[in-house]
């Protein structure tokens, strides 16, 4: 199929239909509202549910109960409703049901501003809310992957039953792009654990309380294993021009873009510079990092906030290669320009270092 | 502390195995609590329905938490105040199943307050079951929103003072109110002949879903004698002679008679309808190809920034070129400035029009800048790579680059655009003295682009005539 130019948030909706996704439930905030929007325009075209919920508390436990039916369904939102879906996104987890929860972040904290940032990657990484569990996150830096891995989220949520996240910034949501569409998919219901109303599944029970000590932890224990198999299974990352790197530059989502741009120029200058893409934050690409630092003197890091990921990179590490931070944030961008200045002066110091080690 | 429920209703458990403790068939409710009574309720009636393998029951944070100890049917225990926003997700997904939300008052009309209104307000197929005790029993007696005023308990140990606390919320008074619920009703789980109303109302509540009528809301005065700190006896006597003051008995709205069944109807499309339905069926794509024009070295691969006040159509321009260059098969990407700024301010948006792969979409040097205001000219003329271009709009900016190093196009674009009928189409003018300046899109992938971009092909007439108008200009 040929290619078609739309928008990131746009793309997302279609994706989400391709993959079978048929229950949307939303709260307007920018600049996730145009997900929104399409889902309500699209989802009755497909036989499919859309509700703009009253909050978006009420918007992750209807997400909450059209999961609990086996069905593929989602919801959008940025930032601040991200931290109010919290505790929807704990019982999810406990529960372990499938769902996909799209995050358009913009500055914090507080209502911050519209703008893009990367601040919620504590939030989303980390686990907002409370209790021992993960979720997978997907971080896409264009258009195609707005579709894309939306399309893979409700694969992934279904394999592990899991909350996914696909964590853009309004750079990306906003952005337009040309895309080319997946093919339909129509997902079988998994009568197994769900409860839709049937003979089958009456016996079914979705729950996240173990009551008796020994059980939760058990159960805890469950998902930790689980986690351990998403670690093993799951990991993707784009690494460009590292073969020879010296200095190995990390960023995701609209960050990366920027850093691909720097490693053209700074190539074409000369400098040994490469770019790792992590494109799973959750699970982030550890082993990739640490085989990196073999051959690398330095790790720099860019993100749209004040350092969130970096700590990720430096646990990856454990004290292997050195690590720098470069942050803008508030919805202050850096342009190409910025950041090359940054990485010239820790290339002097790599060099003056390696002079010193002789 | 038990109650045995005597002579169990089929829709129960024979025996409670999911129940952790070894008693596997009394429940964990206190004696004398109203909990078991409803339980009892709503479980007979299932089963006389016949619908024990539709019903998924919702249950809430209280006392009743382990509703699925009990009811052999599917179940979602949910977080605390939630079961509304869970019985609309797990309902409107699969609408031929039965969902029962079951709460308590500190869990539907304090924490969850939200959630039923707005349940209630949609009109949702579910039937709720409201037990109102007038008191937090799982936490261990702290008031509730429906505690009396006066009544003591552990967070109002002086009584509930109405100046501190306010007054007792009346739910079904208040559910009552919407337009969209079909049936309310509040009963008491007292003595017989309450307890007859309440088996009514409980069976009405359910019926009116099996019949896709709508929204059903019973409120049930119960008892929480280890809450109230009485004995089972005295607790029922409170309520008949006390709660009920408050909490008046009865009917609060029913239109069951009048409202028209919803006929819920699944929408099966075939992969072909579904990418039509989406948009993505190929169907807006032309399959023609387009001839490149010959760029000059300088012009190719642009990296622009069309800057100007919101309302001037810079992001149409923008989308135009990007559209265009697509059909050219370049590369492409488009990125607004977004937000405020877009509502009446200053407007930008950065194209990427390129023979590479894009990385960054973001133009912060650009090879070309489109300009059509003051403030965006003094802002974005310095950053302009040096033998760049600026194209910008004389008739509407009183002042000249200073820049020496790049190549400067004024452009009367409002002028034009006046002249031939509308000072909307400036940005048109601005677009074809680009393209026309720099060859770098053919008029013929931008005019094809117009009709895919723009919505209101009618306007495309004028549109086309002011790019030639801009083409023209600069040749
Ligand atoms: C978010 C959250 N806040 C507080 C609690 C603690 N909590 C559990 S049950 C309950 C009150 C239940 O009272 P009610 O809904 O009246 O039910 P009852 O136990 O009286 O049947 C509270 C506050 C919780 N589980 N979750
Ligand atoms: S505390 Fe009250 S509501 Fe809870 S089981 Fe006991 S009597 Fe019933």
């Amino acid at each position: 199929m040929a290619k078609q130019l739309m928008k990131g948030n746009e793309a997302v909706v279609r994706g989400a239909i391709l993959a079978g996704c048929r229950a949307f439930f939303g709260y307007p905030i920018t600049p996730a509202s145009e997900i929104a929007e399409a889902a309500s325009l699209l989802m009755p075209e497909v036989g499919g549910v859309f509700i703009q919920a009253e909050s978006e508390v009420a918007a992750i436990n209807m997400l909450f109960g059209a999961a609990s039916g086996g069905v593929r369904a989602m919801t959008a939102s940025s930032s601040p409703g991200i931290s109010l879906m919290q505790e929807g996104v704990s019982y999810a987890a406990g529960a372990e049901l499938p769902m996909v929860i799209v995050d358009i972040m913009r500055g914090g904290p507080g209502l911050g501003n519209i703008a893009p940032e990367q601040g919620d990657y504590y939030q989303v990484v980390k686990g907002g809310g409370h209790g021992n569990y993960k979720v997978i996150v997907l971080a896409p830096n264009s258009v195609q992957e707005m579709c894309d891995l939306t399309y893979l989220a409700f694969d992934l949520a279904e394999k592990y039953r899991t909350p996914v996240y696909v964590l853009a910034d309004g750079f990306i949501g906003q952005m337009v792009e040309p895309v080319e569409f997946p093919e339909p998919k129509f997902p079988e219901i998994d009568k197994s654990w769900c409860v839709d109303g049937t003979a089958e599944t009456r016996h079914n029970l979705i729950t996240s309380i173990y009551l008796a000590p020994e059980e939760l932890e058990q159960h805890n224990l469950r998902l930790k294993e689980k986690y351990e198999r998403i670690k093993r299974n799951e990991v993707r990352y784009e690494a460009y021009k590292t073969e020879d790197a010296e200095v190995i530059l990390v960023g995701y989502g609209i960050v990366s873009r920027i850093l691909k741009s720097v490693v053209d120029i700074m190539r074409e200058d000369g400098y040994k510079v490469g770019l790792l893409r992590p494109i799973t934050l959750f699970p982030f690409p550890e082993e990739k990092i640490r085989e990196l630092a073999k051959t690398a003197s330095l790790f720099f890091v860019v993100e749209l906030s004040t350092g969130q990921m970096v700590d990720d990179v430096k646990l990856a590490l454990n004290g292997m290669c050195e690590v720098r931070f470069y942050g803008r944030c508030g919805g202050m961008v850096p342009s190409a320009e910025e950041i090359i200045e940054q990485v010239k002066n820790v290339f002097k110091e790599v060099e003056k270092e390696i002079e010193h080690q002789k | 502390m038990a109650t045995t429920i005597l002579k169990k209703p089929g829709t129960f458990y024979e025996v409670f195995t999911r129940k952790p403790d070894a008693d596997k068939i009394n429940t964990h409710y206190c004696p004398g609590c109203g909990h078991g009574k409803l339980h009892k309720l709503i479980a007979e009636a299932i089963e006389d329905f016949g619908i024990q393998d539709r019903v998924i029951i919702i249950n809430p944070v209280g006392c009743s938490v382990f509703l699925y100890y009990y009811f052999d049917t599917g179940h979602i225990q949910v977080a605390h105040g939630r079961a509304p926003a869970v019985a609309t997700g797990i309902k409107r997904v699969h609408p031929h199943s039965i969902v029962i939300s079951y709460q308590g008052d500190g869990d539907l009309a304090a924490i969850g307050g939200n959630e039923i209104l707005h349940a209630a307000n949609r009109g949702e197929h579910i039937t709720v079951f409201f037990v109102n005790n007038a008191i937090y029993g799982m936490t261990g007696g702290q008031m509730a929103p429906t505690t009396l005023p006066g009544m003591k308990t552990t967070t109002t140990p002086r009584g509930r003072d109405i100046r501190n606390e306010g007054y007792p919320l009346k739910m079904a008074e208040l559910i009552a109110t919407l337009d969209a619920p079909v049936y309310v009703e509040r009963v008491a789980l007292t003595d017989a002949k309450n307890m007859a109303r309440a088996r009514k109302a409980v069976r009405k509540a359910i019926q009116i879903q099996m019949e896709n009528k709508g929204f059903a809301f019973v409120e049930a005065l119960s008892a929480c004698p280890t809450g109230w700190g009485m004995n089972p006896p005295d607790a029922e006597k409170w309520i008949n002679e006390v709660m009920t003051k408050y909490f008046p008995l009865g009917v609060f709205k029913d239109i069951s008679d009048k409202v028209e069944p919803v006929k819920f109807e699944k929408k099966v499309l075939s992969p072909e309808e579904i990418k039509k339905a989406i948009g993505v069926d190929g169907e807006t794509l032309t399959m023609k190809k387009y001839q490149r024009n010959i760029v000059a070295e300088k012009y190719k691969n642009p990296k622009i920034k069309v800057a100007g006040f919101g309302g001037q159509g810079i992001l149409l321009l923008g989308l135009v070129l990007a559209q265009a260059g697509m059909l050219e098969e370049y590369n492409v990407s488009w990125l607004p400035s977004y937000g405020p700024e877009m509502r009446g301010g200053t407007a930008n948006c950065h194209v990427n029009i390129s023979e590479f792969e894009i990385a960054s979409p973001l133009v912060s040097i650009p090879t070309a800048l489109i300009v059509m205001n003051r403030p965006s000219l003094e802002k974005f003329e310095p950053t302009v790579k040096s033998g760049g271009l600026i194209i910008y709009d004389n008739s509407l900016i009183d002042i000249e680059p200073s820049r020496k190093d790049v190549e400067v196009i004024p452009v009367p674009a409002t002028k034009i655009a006046d002249d031939i009928g509308s000072t909307k189409v400036a940005n048109m003018v601005m677009l074809g003295a680009y393209i026309g300046y720099t060859g770098i899109l053919t008029k013929e992938s931008v005019f094809d682009a117009l009709d895919i971009v723009v919505k209101r092909k009618e306007l495309n007439e004028l549109n086309r005539r002011a790019i030639e108008a801009g083409i023209e200009y600069v040749m």
